[in-house]
């Protein structure tokens, strides 16, 4: 008896699936269609099938790996020092006068303003490599960061600050057993908007800059009007964004267990 | 007027540093040219005419891109909130494009459209159209049932309210949206123009650069950076203009 619930529950979750999975399907065959009916020269749109074939055969070679994690390399590095930058500089900023009143307005005017146009300023200072990229990525993704930690840390309930002092805590306890687990989903929010940042930026200095990289393999494929390795540096980027997104908004889940927001129904 | 000078010091003394530095030899001034080189290059350019020039020409892409992503993107996503099936077909690939780098379309827009306007408008309109959606989708699912319902019972048809109830609920989820597109515009633009254009504000920083004329690259980089902040500033206080009637 206890089983026919289960498998009902079952098959409309399955059958929710494959209505999510349908539009992605049909999109594939008219992408298929489209480009093998002639309408559009194989320049202007490979196959999808070749496209496929190309990303295995650079799977064989190895280069799809060289290219994948020189740029999860640089993206993720970029990444960790935004968030450990920003949530300090963010931590600081809330909690003394001083660095507040310095930061608070190169901050705010940095925030909005299109940063990659300093990417030929990099260049010029740091040199074509590694450590240009990373700091341009940085530069990027460092704001949504702070505005995100000090927005979370000045929202903390002051009940939560006063219990805690009451209670004896020292200034440093208060900061991180109250203050940061308080004003974590906050915090977590400014890191979903810096990640996508991340890669954004990393693919578009890979591209500027050339070598290496899904986006400097993508620059050197159109270049040599190689069509289908422009179309499969979109399709294995748009995969790496896809998974690092996901992950990130389950990490969130994990981290947010104990908040209420985990007990409300999530569409993610 | 001296609260602002205070709030803003920060920034004046920066100024001064980036003034001084490259002067008594802290930095070399190749590496960093003296601010008052920097505006004075500014004002060359200006003279010239290259800055004028290429700045329409970057302004007409990003506009044109925009105002197509905002019509097509907002009308997509009140149709998805509005129409079940509209939502069930496109939701699925909303959630399979919206976290893709859209820089990674840069090199596709050439192939498709060549070096000129076209690749890059519609380069925007690629990347800056799915935060639309997204937000006018949020938006309008938003909308109060109550209001939707009294208006039907008044005798509205369904068109009506889409636009006198629906649209005006959307709004402020639609508007922060259309900020996301409007950030997103000038990081595509100015990174599509540093990579391959012949006009336009990423093409004339890349050239002056490549000519060693850094005074000029710094200029010109300043100045869009400014013209992407002005454009927020500008659209956060028509924002709060537009959404008044809410108090």
């Amino acid at each position: 008896m206890s089983a026919a619930p289960t498998t009902s529950h079952l098959a409309s979750r399955l059958g929710g699936i494959a209505l999510g999975i349908l539009p992605i399907a049909l999109l594939a065959a008219g992408w298929e269609l489209v480009a093998s009916s002639g309408l559009v020269t194989p320049f202007m749109l490979p196959k999808l099938s070749a496209v496929l074939q190309r990303i295995y055969d650079d799977a064989l070679t190895g280069e799809l790996f060289i290219n994948l994690g020189l740029t999860l390399y640089r993206a993720l590095v970029g990444f960790a020092i935004s968030v450990v930058g920003g949530v300090l500089l963010g931590a600081a900023m809330a909690r003394s006068v001083p660095v507040r009143w310095f930061f608070d307005p190169i901050i705010s005017v940095g925030f909005p303003m299109p940063k990659i146009a300093f990417l030929p300023i990099m260049v010029l200072w740091l040199g074509f490599f590694d450590v240009s990229k990373i700091a341009m990525i940085v530069l990027d993704a460092i704001f949504p960061v702070v505005t995100a930690t000090v927005a979370g840390l000045n929202s903390v309930e002051r009940e939560l600050i006063w219990s805690a002092r009451n209670m004896g805590a020292s200034e440093r306890e208060l900061l991180w057993q109250v203050m940061l687990p308080a004003a974590l989903p906050q915090i977590l929010t400014g890191l979903q908007v810096s990640l996508p940042l991340c890669l954004i930026v990393a693919v578009v200095a890979e591209m500027a800059m050339g070598g290496y990289g899904l986006g400097g393999a993508m620059n050197t494929a159109s270049r040599f009007a190689d069509s289908r390795g422009v179309f499969a540096g979109i399709v294995e980027i748009a995969a790496v964004g896809y998974c690092l997104i996901k992950l990130m908004s389950l990490l969130r889940r994990r981290l947010l267990l104990w908040h209420q927001e985990a007990l409300e129904p999530t569409t993610a | 007027m001296k609260a602002a000078l205070i709030r803003f010091l920060p920034l004046l003394l920066i100024a001064l540093l980036w003034e001084i530095a490259p002067r008594v030899g802290l930095v070399s001034s190749l590496a960093l040219p003296p601010l008052s080189a920097v505006l004075s290059a500014w004002f060359e350019l200006l003279r010239d005419g290259d800055l004028i020039t290429n700045g329409a020409s970057s302004l007409y892409r990003a506009g044109v891109g925009l105002a197509l992503a905002i019509v097509v993107g907002g009308a997509l996503g009140l149709f998805m909130a509005w129409w079940r099936p509209v939502n069930a077909f496109l939701s699925p690939l909303v959630e399979l494009f919206y976290p893709m780098p859209k820089s990674a379309l840069i090199p596709v827009t050439v192939l498709w459209l060549g070096f000129g306007d076209g690749s890059k408008i519609l380069l925007i309109f690629l990347g800056c159209m799915l935060p639309v959606t997204i937000g006018a989708f949020n938006g309008a699912r938003g909308s109060e049932r109550v209001l939707i319902w009294s208006a039907r019972s008044m005798g509205a048809s369904r068109l009506r309210v889409l636009w006198d109830v629906v649209l005006p609920s959307a709004m402020p989820e639609l508007l922060n949206g259309i900020r996301t597109a409007i950030a997103l515009a000038f990081i595509l633009l100015v990174s599509s123009e540093l990579i391959v254009a012949r006009q336009g504000f990423g093409y004339l920083i890349g050239f002056l650069g490549a000519n060693g004329s850094y005074e000029g690259m710094f200029a010109v980089v300043l100045t869009v950076a400014l013209i992407g902040f002005a454009a927020d500033r500008l659209y956060q206080v028509l924002m709060q203009r537009v959404l008044q009637w809410r108090e």
